[in-house]
């Protein structure tokens, strides 16, 4: 009757067999696997970000650039834990169609980062207050402030750069993690380069919420919140008036001007037309006007004093001139003839006429083509070099020592690096070492296949009004009051041209400008030395050129200036240079040279605003364009 | 009778009522933090824990009661108590108040009383009466079929409320007909079937059919048969066809489409975190993320952001899970198996059949809420709404479960005394 007692021992053994199942699954749930525990803290624990002040700018005389104002954002937290929205009630407050309601919360979600999405940004005054009056109803979201960015003068927008939301890409390259989606970052310029210490770091405050996102209390006490640290004030290197006067001077041309301060490699201007108002870029009008002005023919956003590169024609005789008496095959007395120009069985490179057998300074003086041909000859064919690659490298190399053929560094973006050939380059067309200087002849005048970016050019003046050597051009000045700014914009760079040997071509600059090709652009007491250019321009009319440093001795500023399709350098360069020089030195509002200053800012050069730019010139390699020089 | 108290003293199983009161100790805690609020401790009766305080001294009383009246008390009316147990289960489906659909609940003076839950006492007591009778021989069909309308009415009773969970329970007691010699067979045949039903929902009734057919013909092509023995493999065959039909229609046609929705969930076939899973998710969440240690008493993100719905009452377990991990979690379930094992030790000791038998249906039932309210909570069983034994919030169910366990303490300590069964 009695049944065997061993089915209690089944019963026994189903029971810790049932135990062992629920600790196992336990174990895995609660120990083996973590992603319970990352679901946990996305839905019970919200970070509030505190956004620090953007760090301000100052010019170089501490004059503000550009300061903060607030923007606010209406941000939604998810997964919603509202399941009833009162949706009529919510686009009501916010004043939008209840039709986009469902757009715009698929968008949030879809750009979400860290449980928190961007509803709706950029809120004006009115909106915000309105907003964040009704919002407590709704409390999935809510209202973040950031800053936006405000400019006390319109100028230097290429220089400044923008804020604007950090992209999808950005984002999965920021490997510090630091950026979650909908927040801002410098995008170009100055604000790119120095994100890092512009930025400051944000607070970090974490609560613990409920179910319907109510904050509880703080996790741990607060003990893991960090408070908000400002960002750097950063003082920059340019002179505010200097700039404002210089885009004064370049409004309605296209080209470029870039001042530096020789001693440093501060940068004191740089300008680029067409460009654009900074405001255009703040926050909240970025949206409206990127678009258009990304379009624009003009290329306002392109920086041309950095990304555009011209054959740098002439000017570029100072550098052959440097070069020729630093390899001893040049000195003051080397005299070449010129009949109307260089003549080589069927190659001809025109000159203009001048006397017919320069020394080196009046060759400089009268920008002699003949002369360089001949110098080239001498500097490419010694003695010394087996081949003409070696001589060719030789030569390439003072290039490269001069900031010519790779970007110099700046802390910009946009920059581009000109272009030296490769002795490479023309083995492949003529011929291993089957070629001799003839052969590349338009390079000793600057043409060909040479390029040139006007702050490389603004570095030439520089590195003659040095003589000798650079710092790489920079805008820089103090981070946070203090000037320890990236090391490489304190690293002195030799060319490997002897002080000596910048006597003659410092002559022959100064007396360009006090009785040669620029004679008509002279202060009257500031001894600037200069040399024009003018590159043909094969697309259009000729780009009008200019280096210059002043004074003389113990310089303060060297500058470069290129007015794109605007004719002979000494017509609009020039001008524009010495009157930029008479402003940074006299630092008087008025200027000694007002009919100057009429000319440019009151006619259009021909040619320019054109709107079409062949930043970029090209020559091919053989024809051999004359440089058209006064 | 006065010697038989006395015995009663010496011989009260301590280690039953020690690991009683330990999971009503933790259960307690567990309910103070699922709702304790941001105030800190008050003893308020406006507070779930400060209810289930007095539900918990109201047991305690209760059991102590059981002990001042005599043991064969409950023998003898044990079939009275079950008479009024099934009444109250009539009257709460027309006097009942609903909640969640449910009509099973008498609200008294803002207290509420599941009969449901007190039900397990009267039927344990019945079942344990009837069985435990001399003459009942379960083998002959009149026995079976009267043990089965003992535990079928109660179940069609709570059914027929809307609160099928509650039901369910009851089946737990073929664990004791199994005890007392129903064939194992049975139980393995329900095992089979649960397996083929579950495989029919998830991979459709054709691919369980030819699968089964696969696995006869494999049998068939490997061994040498006779007749007889193919005979009773295409019986199978034909068995197990028209139940996994039978299942196949029941699930598309019968059920409606949110139970349909909760056995999927439950089975793993869809991701519903929005919908009725939702529950459960936040259930795992809870759990999962209390890692090895846990997150410390009070400190559990879920349990005080209340995330977890019902936390006090069915997900009550997720609280142990939060705040003190897997070793909390584990030495809960440590304490469940060795109040079971206990509860079998208790059983096979009796000399009383009756005692006997219903030692394990305490033993089925509370094995069966453990069990599928742990595993509802981690995803293991569908959430069928039953409390946790001695830790979910509720006094129906801390007093039916402390009433059911102590009246077998009380039994066990009168074992001395119950060497012959009652004469009538």
């Amino acid at each position: 009757m009695r049944p065997d007692q061993s089915r209690s021992i089944v019963l026994r053994l189903a029971v810790i067999l049932g135990g062992l199942i629920l600790i196992i699954r336990l174990f895995y749930l609660q120990v083996v696997s973590d992603t319970y525990a990352q679901k946990s803290d996305r839905i019970s624990k919200r970070i509030i970000t505190d956004y620090p002040d953007r760090g301000l700018m100052t010019d170089r005389n501490g004059e503000l650039i550009v300061f903060n104002a607030d923007a606010y954002d209406l941000v939604v937290h998810l997964p919603m834990r509202e399941k009833n929205l009162d949706t009529l009630a919510f686009c009501e407050l916010l004043q939008i169609n209840p039709e986009d309601y469902g757009p715009l919360l698929k968008t949030a979600k879809d750009h979400s980062f860290n449980g928190k999405g961007v509803f709706k940004k950029n809120l004006n005054a009115a909106e915000f207050a309105r907003i964040q009056e009704g919002l407590y109803e709704f409390t999935d979201f809510e209202i973040e402030t950031h800053a936006d960015r405000k400019y006390a003068h319109s100028i230097a927008a290429h220089v400044l750069g923008y804020v604007a939301e950090i992209s999808r890409r950005e984002l999965e390259k920021d490997e510090s993690k630091y950026y979650d989606a909908g927040e801002y970052l410098g995008k170009s310029g100055l604000e790119q380069f120095y994100e890092q210490q512009l930025r400051g770091i944000k607070g970090r405050k974490h609560y613990l919420v409920n179910n319907v996102g109510q904050i509880k209390e703080k996790v741990n006490d607060g003990k893991d919140d960090t408070e908000a640290i400002a960002g750097s004030p950063l003082e920059i290197s340019i002179d505010a008036i200097l700039q404002e006067y210089g885009e004064l001077l370049m409004s309605g041309k296209t080209g470029s001007i870039v001042a530096i301060e020789p001693e440093t490699g501060e940068i004191l201007a740089m300008v680029s037309t067409p460009g654009y108002d900074p405001d255009e870029f703040a926050i909240k009008n970025l949206s409206q006007n990127y678009p258009r002005l990304v379009m624009d023919p003009g290329k306002p956003l392109l920086n041309r004093a950095v990304a555009a590169q011209y054959p740098p024609g002439s000017v570029f005789k100072l550098v052959m001139a440097l070069i020729g008496l630093q390899e001893g095959v040049l000195t003051e007395e080397t005299h070449f003839s010129c009949f109307g120009g260089f003549h080589m069985g069927s190659l001809t490179v025109r000159c203009h006429p001048h006397p017919s057998y320069p020394d080196l300074k009046y060759s400089l003086q009268t920008s002699c083509n003949a002369y360089y041909c001949n110098a080239f000859r001498e500097i490419l064919h010694q003695k010394k070099f087996a081949n003409i690659e070696e001589g060719y490298n030789n030569w390439r190399g003072y290039l490269t020592r001069f900031g010519f053929g790779s970007t110099l560094g700046l802390d910009i973006n946009q920059e581009k690096g000109g272009g030296v050939p490769t002795a490479e380059y023309f083995h492949k067309i003529h011929g291993r070492n089957q070629w001799s200087y003839v052969r590349i002849i338009s390079l000793s005048i600057g043409q060909g296949e040479l390029l040139l970016t006007p702050v490389q050019m603004a570095n030439l003046a520089a590195i003659i009004a040095n003589r000798g050597y650079f710092y790489t051009p920079h805008f820089a000045r103090k981070i946070d009051g203090k000037s320890d700014i990236p090391k490489q914009f304190t690293e002195k760079h030799q060319t490997g041209v002897s002080p000596h040997h910048f006597a003659t071509v410092v002559d022959a600059m100064a007396s360009v400008v006090s009785g040669g090709t620029a004679a008509a652009s002279r202060i009257n007491g500031i001894e600037i030395c200069g040399k024009t250019g003018t590159v043909q321009n094969p697309h259009g009319e000729n780009h009008s050129m200019f280096i210059a440093f002043a004074p003389k001795d113990n310089p303060k500023i060297a500058i470069a200036t290129v007015v794109e399709n605007a004719g002979y350098g000494a017509s609009w360069a020039a001008p524009i240079s010495t009157l930029m020089i008479e402003k940074y030195i006299n630092r008087d509002s008025t200027t000694t040279r007002p009919d100057l200053y009429r000319k440019i800012t009151g006619t259009q050069p021909a040619g320019s605003s054109s709107g079409n730019n062949h930043s970029t010139v090209s020559h091919s390699t053989d024809s051999t364009h004359a440089a058209i020089d006064e | 009778m006065q010697q038989s108290t006395n015995d009663t003293e010496s011989q009260l199983d301590f280690v039953t009522i020690l690991l009683y009161l330990l999971l009503v100790a933790a259960g307690f805690m567990c309910i103070y933090s699922s709702s304790h609020g941001t105030e800190g401790f008050k003893l308020n009766l406006e507070t779930n824990y400060g209810k289930e305080i007095i539900w918990i001294v109201v047991s305690l009383v209760m059991g102590g009661l059981l002990f001042l009246i005599d043991a064969r008390f409950f023998e003898v009316f044990s079939y009275a108590i079950y008479g009024i147990c099934m009444g109250l289960l009539i009257l709460v489906i027309f006097l009942g108040k609903e909640v969640n659909g449910a009509r099973s609940w008498f609200e008294l003076g803002g207290f509420r009383l599941q009969p449901a839950e007190f039900a397990k006492f009267g039927v344990s007591l019945a079942l344990a009466r009837y069985i435990g009778d001399m003459d009942v021989n379960l083998k002959r069909r009149r026995f079976q079929i009267i043990t089965t309308g003992m535990i079928v009415l109660p179940i069609l009773l709570i059914v027929l409320q809307g609160d099928a969970g509650s039901g369910l329970v009851f089946l737990s007691l073929l664990l004791v007909l199994y005890r007392e010699g129903l064939s194992g067979a049975v139980l393995v045949i329900g095992l089979v079937a649960l397996v083929l039903g579950v495989l029919t929902i998830a991979q459709g009734g054709t691919a369980v059919v030819i699968g089964v057919l696969a696995i006869i013909a494999v049998i068939v092509g490997f061994t040498y048969t006779n007749k007889a023995f193919l005979r009773k493999l295409a019986l199978i065959a034909g068995s197990v066809v028209v139940y996994v039909v039978m299942v196949q229609i029941f699930f598309d046609k019968v059920l409606e489409p949110h139970q349909q929705i909760r056995i999927e969930v439950m089975l793993g076939l869809k991701e519903d975190p929005q919908g009725w899973g939702y529950n459960v998710n936040q259930s795992m969440i809870a759990i999962g993320s209390g890692g090895f240690l846990g997150k410390g008493y009070l400190k559990g993100t879920q349990t005080k952001g209340d995330f977890v719905p019902e936390q006090h009452t069915d997900f009550i377990f997720t609280s142990v899970g939060e705040e003190f991990g897997w070793v909390g979690t584990s030495a809960v379930v440590v304490l469940f198996v060795l109040l079971l094992l206990r509860i079998v030790h208790l059983a096979e000791r009796q000399k009383n059949k009756f005692s006997r038998i219903y030692a394990y249906c305490v033993f089925s039932m509370l094995f069966f809420h453990v069990l599928i309210n742990i595993g509802m909570t981690i995803n293991l069983a569908p959430v069928i709404g039953i409390p946790l034994p001695f830790f979910s919030y509720g006094g129906s169910s801390m007093i039916s479960f402390s009433l059911l366990l102590l009246l077998m303490v009380r039994l066990d300590a009168n074992r001395g005394n119950e060497l012959d069964s009652i004469n009538y």
